[in-house]
């Protein structure tokens, strides 16, 4: 088993370090870790957020003190889980690429010399795991890009990029779930919600596919989603 | 429950948003915490008014609105001084007051602080985003005041004069010590970069706002600063590229790539909040059973006040 090490993080917070490099095992281990302790239950901890190569359990210190937790994290990672192996979902991401909703595709096209079917040929033939969700609400990071097209983010950010939003930076690629100023180069647009008033489309260890549809496929996705008559594609496996 | 209109908004401020204790159990989702900044100022706001102690309240920054009553309410106003009127007439924080309907509210001078709360006696109504009133702009949740709206609310009558004593009232001051637990990334900084961390006067740039606090003083640097993003809890003192330390605050992103030196205890956040732009900061290192010793004494304190205002 990989080893761990926790270490406090201010009054209310312990991080538990994942030793080894960044990697789809690494987060299988830290999505194991996460699912205990979901089911542990632990009094005092309010919530946990997994990253590349950590878990930080957020706590009250009036309820439990940094000394039981911390002991109680380290059982933790010895304990066996009790729910069988855990399942990997599939998300399927309709975008449309290039046009109007791609002001960055042909300068991705152009860092990467290839021709813009290519870079989209490349980006949508890959399953990208989901190794932390920050930024804003619900935006997935994501890796494994092909370095073929991995493009340096822009030099001056946009003051508005627009909710759906597909974009690379350098070796990372994402999708900005609401409205924000970002420097992703764009490269196309999803009809898909990321949240909803009550749900996230996504979580930590997840697997994004990005799949190309053309603009009427697009805009009947965007009304079907509008009036909720779409069903996300989910696999598990 | 009904909601009725109790203030026409005349002018909005500088920065007014309805502010609760903020949005927990979604960071693994990219959801910020945000919420009240001075969170001590805030749930007092709370208990003075006779309302539940997350109750949202209108979070002012140092230029208030002016309000203009719709209906008789009861208010308490606490934490920065910002010389809050009523028809013209100073009247008094951290207690309770009351407006019948048309009175003016509004705010003169600064004196001390950045933040006040405006509590109102049953509540402001606002919309409700993952169990949170808390505005949070860049999320999409809500937006700030803005003149010529309408603030709802339940508007339940208290009685007057129902206020903290002097001696527990903070006082918000322009130079401040602040204690730090050290870490996470402890492997980034050298003892020497601690000393001068330690042993710097930091001061508060313009450029602060709800996200973090930017403070400049000498370069810290980190001998690794390729760490992997991470969560990053409130309070935590990052020190980006150009050495120069930020505090992050209520609407931090929930993740971070930039090594942390250490966090601002809990109990010692309030002093940060209240800190004016061009204001002095100094950290001193304390241990975590230390910091959470503080943390406790501060919760104990505003259980004990929320008990003994039933009294009244």
């Amino acid at each position: 088993m990989l080893g761990i090490t926790a270490i406090a993080v201010g009054d209310s917070a312990i991080k538990v370090n994942f030793a080894g490099k960044v990697s789809y095992e690494l987060n299988a281990a830290i999505q194991m870790y996460s699912k205990k302790l979901e089911e542990a239950s632990i009094p005092g901890v309010v919530e946990w957020v997994p990253a590349f190569n950590s878990v930080t359990v957020y706590y009250q210190p009036k309820q439990v003190s940094f000394h039981i937790l911390i002991k109680k994290l380290y059982d933790l990672h010895e304990v066996p889980i009790s729910s069988e192996k855990i399942k990997s979902r599939i998300i399927q991401v309709p975008v449309l690429y290039g046009g109007e909703y791609a002001p960055d595709l042909q300068r991705v096209a152009e860092h990467s010399q290839l021709e813009i079917n290519e870079v989209i040929d490349i980006h949508q033939n890959q399953e990208y795991l989901i190794y932390m969700i920050g930024f804003l609400p619900g935006f997935p990071y994501l890796a494994g890009l092909d370095k073929r097209i991995a493009t340096p983010r822009l030099e001056e950010p946009r003051g508005k990029i627009y909710a759906g939003a597909v974009g690379i930076a350098n070796e990372q690629t994402g999708i900005y779930p609401v409205e924000s100023p970002g420097g992703w180069n764009i490269i196309g647009k999803t009809p898909l919600r990321l949240f909803d008033r009550t749900e996230f489309l996504f979580q930590t260890g997840d697997y994004v596919k990005f799949h190309r549809v053309n603009k009427d496929k697009f805009l009947e996705l965007e009304s079907q989603i509008k009036n909720n008559r779409f069903k996300v594609s989910i696999v598990e496996r | 429950m009904e909601s009725k209109q109790i203030f026409d908004v005349i002018k909005p401020g500088a920065l007014t948003t309805l502010q609760d204790m903020g949005r927990e159990g979604l960071q693994r989702f990219g959801v910020p915490v945000s919420g009240a900044m001075d969170k001590f100022a805030f749930q007092i706001a709370n208990i003075l008014a006779g309302n539940a102690l997350n109750t949202a309240c209108l979070e002012v920054t140092l230029i208030g609105p002016k309000l203009q009553a719709m209906a008789s309410v009861t208010i308490a106003i606490t934490g920065a001084d910002l010389e809050p009127k009523i028809n013209g007439a100073v009247k008094p924080m951290w207690s309770t007051i009351r407006i019948n309907k048309g009175d003016v509210l509004e705010f003169g001078k600064h004196q001390s602080g950045v933040r006040s709360y405006i509590a109102v006696a049953g509540g402001f109504e606002g919309r409700t985003y993952f169990g949170s009133k808390s505005t949070d702009v860049k999320s999409g949740f809500g937006t700030p005041l803005e003149s010529g709206t309408v603030i709802s609310g339940y508007p339940s009558k208290e009685k007057k004069g129902i206020g903290l004593k002097k001696q527990y009232i903070p006082i918000y001051k322009k130079s401040v010590k602040v204690a730090v637990v050290e870490g996470p990334h402890i492997d980034s900084f050298t003892n020497e970069e601690r000393k001068r961390f330690f042993n710097s006067t930091y001061t508060v740039d313009a450029n602060s706002n709800r996200m973090g606090y930017r403070l400049k003083s000498k370069k810290i640097t980190p001998v690794n600063a390729d760490i992997w993003s991470d969560a990053v809890p409130l309070g935590g003192i990052q020190i980006p590229g150009n050495g120069q330390p930020i505090i992050l605050m209520a609407d931090r992103q929930t993740t971070g790539g930039y090594p942390r030196i250490g966090t601002v205890i809990s109990a010692d956040l309030s002093k940060v909040a209240q800190l004016v732009p061009k204001g002095e900061i100094r950290f001193y290192p304390v241990s975590v059973e230390e910091a959470q010793k503080r943390l406790v004494e501060m919760e104990n304190f505003l259980s004990v006040l929320e008990i003994f205002r039933k009294y009244f």
